[in-house]
């Protein structure tokens, strides 16, 4: 008995404050989401909201049931759970229920579960625990390729289902990683190559490489700590532009700015080499290689885009991108999620009395898109409210991180945070447009047993271990 | 030990920044463009238009004329659409499979969403399909109202509805597409009292377009206004014995109650069916009357142009009294004729000379040829033009030449020759009172409608003035009528002279030997009449008749003309005294039941 009152005190009740309030206030939008004159009954099981209710239940009794287990048990049984989670995976593909296109589900007694979002937990776990480990050096090939396995195993298997979504999320370790020491540059690099890969979709080819050009011309002056660099090759760059550009004015030849600007490229990167002859400046052929591939990428990419993709992908990824409004069409579930949100104002429509979401103008609207409820029932004031209660169980949970004196406790903190940060920025910036639309549940807002279970498992897991972090040592 | 943890702030960073993004965007969308807002608006509302009913149409009796029928157009919702019998429904509404197919396929396109997919239903389809309806979700029924006809009559009168084109709608803002508008007639005239007001309904709907509810506790919902009822001028009994009696003829008959200037009867013969212009087969028996070669849609009382013929004589008779060019004394003799400088207008054979009553009686060609004769040369003014001008504004101040301004849309002018008309043929000064002689005796280029005699008619009845004819009565909720058709207008001849020819047109039906319209006197009710001949180049001439009854204090002034009836005497005498016997009395007297067999056996539609 002692023991666990000792735990009871120990525990953070601030993020357990912050998880509640989170929790209360989803139930609420579902609540509202699926209103409906004619169901009035809170619990009725049938509805939404009473199903998600029990969920919550059913989540609170297994926080309750996590306190009881031993503390040991998550760092010892970590690869027998993640041995579990795999063979879930395994199972869904045989088993699964299909919905949607997509084979995710498990029926298990009568229960619908999603065990992709269970294996979220057991990845952080692994990670932890490997990387935990007494002599593990994260910067080894051995210890990237045991790592890449454990991410990449199952992310194959979700992708099989498939579920791209979900199987996006786990790039969000990258995060545990570079807390652990992953250079820096790798993550910017990955940061930067993904943002590429959006704006080649997003911008014309010229805006693209005019970015990437100015990127390496800005690049060379700071390497070798001199602007003059930068100042110099960009006048060679634009002066050559320009003379191609007045001759095929004058010349009955027609080329468009894209061939033009390669073209002065080439022959500032041909002057830049020659120079770096004379001076010596080692890095130059490095970052033309660089350029050459940055260029290489966003050639590919199109050429995947235009000629791989069948048209209705390309509508569809267009679309996703923002750029095609058909409002009836493939975009529509975006901008309806748009005017649900803008249509909120600063303060909301109030309680239930929202529109667009209730008239199923939103698509998905308990599930993936709950936040559109939140928008337009409580405006600018319910979203901003919302976005700081994330950022503050976020912070709370870095804190926490930060004070265990256990690695493995700190990693699968990290971890946590990393997966939950990942659904929350992107949930909202694909309801708000800001980035395309996959499937991925807002974590404690979202209608769905297993995401609402499997996201209350992955916070209180570290809760309790957070809780024993004085006794706690490995 | 941890060599990393500097780290833990840039992750807090990264949290905050995006926490700061996300922000932002979301006061840009939510505070700062309004154009979500309004897009919001317009997703969940619909404006459902309730239709009013138009105002019924009663005759002078209080019988009703014009009243409405439901009508149910199918429609169809395209986002309730789920499988159904296709087969059931097709039998249900009679039409094939691929009628089906294209609709469907039609209302898939937003611009055609609210159109019907079958319109007007008969009423036996709609009962039968009522039932069963709700084995086709997607499929509902909107009601509206059309036009239904107690009785077959009066078609020209009572005019059509139908649907509103693009120029109406650009002109008008009330209307949108799918709405109804009278087009002619009483229904295109008094539109703006019959329409009604319409009424909407602003429905919550759901994306698939399913009905949630009022919009706002229905705080834009308007109830429809149902139009106002409407009494007309006309007598139904008589207007459908002129109409049977007109039935073999083409021609037209106009009655007006001289004191008040209401239209008692309008006919235009041939006319048509008024139910024919109702519903679905509007369009294709609107082609049909169209194409029709006795041009059944051409509303002759007031859209033909014809010659008067001698109907006009009691006019020249009436300015050459007023001008004092003539006396009830003057005699002109007549040898078969009037000859006169190369200028020759045949007459019949009368006993001569005659006195002006005679003249009137006999209608004497060579009488009125002199008379006009004198007006036109009469020394008092300058020129043969001024003398001209003067007795055209004569003519004209009895409603010819131009529209006498009624409650109609589509009535003419008819034409009284301006002297300039003259100067143009002849040169100024090239013409005399012989070169337009033909005036004298209603021919030439004088050309007036149906409408226009019975107005002349009217103001001879009334001793000099008239009212403008017109065809309301009263209107529902408004107390007097338009002024125009209570003030009268008087033409500039004195009441002594009006009662001089007065008897004369009393002579010419009940006068002794040569008078010309013998036929249309009636035993216990005086007559006064005048017959025309109206001259037409193409074939047989126009038989005209115009007379009013009783002789004092009259209650009807009638114009009849029937195309190629010849003589004035052989059929629009007797069609004018029959009307004027029904109105007075009621019935026809057995001693002139004969005369209506006659008139009811004769026929000359296809007569040249
Ligand atoms: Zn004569």
């Amino acid at each position: 008995m002692t023991r666990t009152i000792n735990i009871l005190e120990e525990i953070d009740w601030l993020s357990v404050g912050l998880y509640l309030a989170l929790v209360f206030f989803g139930w609420m939008n579902i609540f509202a989401s699926s209103y409906n004159e004619r169901y009035r009954s809170i619990f009725d099981l049938h509805q939404n909201y009473g199903d998600q209710f029990l969920w919550i239940m059913i989540s609170f009794l297994a926080v309750f049931l996590l306190f009881l287990i031993d503390h040991r048990f998550f760092y010892f049984f970590t690869y027998p759970i993640y041995a579990f989670a795999v063979v879930l995976l395994l199972a869904v593909l045989v088993f699964g229920v299909e919905v949607h296109n997509s084979r995710s589900w498990l029926n298990i007694f009568g229960f619908r579960l999603q065990p992709s979002e269970f294996v979220k937990i057991a990845v952080a776990l692994a990670i932890a625990h490997y990387l935990s480990g007494f002599d593990v050096k994260l910067m080894t090939w051995k210890s990237l390729a045991i790592l890449a396995g454990i991410i990449g195993f199952p992310v194959i298997l979700i992708s099989l289902q498939p579920d791209f979504g979900t199987a996006m999320v786990f790039t969000c370790f990258i995060l545990v990683l570079y807390r652990e020491g992953l250079p820096g540059w790798i993550m910017g690099f990955s940061i930067f190559i993904a943002v590429l890969f959006l704006m080649t979709l997003l911008l014309s080819k010229v805006a693209v490489i005019i970015v990437l050009l100015s990127l390496a011309v800005l690049f060379i002056g700071l390497v070798n700590q001199k602007l003059s660099y930068s100042l110099f090759s960009a006048l060679v760059m634009g002066g050559v532009f320009g003379l191609l550009k007045i001759l095929s004015l004058v010349v009955p030849f027609k080329t468009g700015n894209y061939l033009l600007l390669l073209i002065a490229a080439g022959i500032t990167a041909i002057v830049l080499v020659v120079m770096a002859q004379r001076k010596k400046i080692a890095n130059a052929f490095f970052i033309l290689l660089l350029l050459i591939a940055f260029i290489g990428f966003t050639f590919s990419v199109n050429y995947v885009f235009t000629r791989a993709l069948k048209p209705h992908q390309q509508t569809r990824v267009n679309i996703l991108l923002g750029k095609e409004t058909d409002t009836r069409g493939v975009g529509y579930n975006l901008n309806q999620s748009k005017i649900a949100i803008g249509a909120g104002g600063f303060a909301g429509k109030g309680y239930l009395r929202g529109t667009q979401t209730k008239l199923d103008y939103v698509p998905e609207q308990s599930t993936d898109f709950i936040f559109c409820t939140v928008g337009e029932e409580w405006g600018f004031l319910g979203t901003m409210a919302v976005i700081l209660l994330f950022a503050g169980l976020l912070i709370r949970l870095l804190y926490l991180a930060e004070r265990q004196r256990s690695v493995f406790a700190r990693l699968y903190g990290y971890g946590v945070v990393s997966i939950l940060f990942f659904h929350v920025a992107i949930n909202i910036a694909m309801t708000i447009g800001l980035f395309p639309v996959i499937g991925i549940p807002l974590p404690f807002f979202s209608y769905g047993g297993s995401s609402m279970l499997a996201f209350t498992l992955l916070l209180f897991i570290f809760i309790r271990l957070d809780a024993v972090r004085k006794i706690y040592l490995k | 030990m941890d060599l990393f943890a500097e780290r833990k702030k840039v992750i807090v960073i990264m949290v905050l920044v995006v926490a700061f993004f996300l922000i932002v965007r979301l006061f840009y969308i939510q505070v700062i463009d309004n154009s979500y807002k309004l897009s919001a608006e317009n997703n969940s509302k619909r404006i459902e238009t309730i239709y009013a009913a138009r105002g019924l149409i009663y005759d002078r009796n209080k019988q009703l004329l014009v009243y409405n029928q439901p009508a149910y157009d199918l429609m169809i919702a395209p986002f309730e659409l789920k499988s159904f019998d296709s087969t059931a429904l097709c039998e249900l509404l009679d039409i094939d499979i691929k009628r089906l197919r294209s609709g469907i396929a039609r209302v898939k396109i937003p611009k055609y969403r609210r159109e019907p997919f079958i319109k007007q239903l008969s009423s036996e389809t709609y009962a039968k399909l009522q039932e069963k309806l709700y084995k086709f979700p997607g499929f509902y029924v909107r009601s509206r109202t059309l036009r239904r006809y107690s009785r077959e009559m009066a078609a020209h009168l009572m005019g059509y509805v139908g649907e509103v084109d693009e120029k109406i709608i650009a002109m008008n803002p009330y209307y949108v597409m799918g709405d109804y508008i009278g087009i002619s007639g009483i229904e295109g005239y008094y539109e703006p009292f019959l329409r009604g007001e319409k009424g909407q309904k602003v429905l919550l709907v759901d994306v698939h377009g399913k009905v949630k509810g009022p919009y706002q506790g229905g705080r834009f919902d308007e109830d429809a206004r149902v139009g106002k009822n409407f009494v007309c001028t006309i007598d139904s009994r008589l207007q459908g014995y002129g109409e049977l009696l007109m039935k073999n003829y083409k021609g037209s008959i106009v009655a007006i109650e001289p004191s008040t200037g209401e239209i008692l009867t309008l006919v235009s013969s041939p006319a048509y069916d008024p139910s024919l212009l109702v519903g679905r087969q509007r369009s294709v028996n609107y082609r049909k009357l169209e194409t029709d070669t006795l041009e059944p849609l051409f509303n002759r009382a007031l859209m033909a142009n014809y010659p008067p013929g001698s109907t006009f004589k009691p006019v020249n008779a009436l300015i050459g009294l007023q001008e004092n060019v003539i006396n009830i004394n003057t005699t002109f003799s007549c040898n078969l004729g009037f000859y006169a400088k190369g200028v020759s207008v045949g007459c019949h054979e009368h006993s001569s000379p005659l006195k002006l009553l005679q003249g009137i009686q006999n209608s004497c060609n060579s009488y009125y040829c002199n008379t006009l004769r004198r007006i036109l040369e009469d020394p008092k003014y300058p020129s043969t033009t001024d003398a001209y001008n003067n007795w055209r504004n004569y003519v004209i101040s009895f409603g010819f030449g131009t529209k006498l301004n009624s409650d109609f849309t589509n009535e003419i002018r008819g034409f009284v020759p301006p002297s300039s008309y003259y100067d143009r043929y002849y040169g100024e000064h090239g013409w005399s009172s012989l070169t337009v002689i033909s005036l004298a005796i209603g021919q030439g280029e004088l050309l007036m409608t149906p409408l226009q005699m019975a107005n002349m008619t009217a103001c001879i009845a009334n001793r000099g003035k008239y009212f403008i004819p017109h065809i309301v009565r009263q209107i529902e909720g408004i107390d007097t009528l338009d002024r125009r058709f209570t003030t009268p207008h008087t033409v500039n001849i004195d009441t002594a002279n009006f009662s001089i020819v007065v008897e004369g047109m009393y002579l010419a039906v009940n006068g002794g030997p040569g008078r010309t319209a013998g036929i249309a006197q009636l035993s216990n009710i005086a007559v006064c009449g005048k017959t025309g001949t109206a001259q037409n180049p193409q074939g047989t001439a126009h038989s005209v008749f115009i007379a009013f009854a009783p002789k004092d204090n009259p209650e009807i002034a009638i114009s009849v003309y029937v195309e190629h009836g010849e003589w004035g005497a052989s059929y629009a005498a007797p069609i004018a005294s029959l009307m004027i016997e029904k109105y007075l009395t009621d019935s026809i007297s057995p001693g002139r039941k004969w005369l209506e067999t006659r008139m009811l056996s004769g026929n000359l539609l296809y007569a040249k």
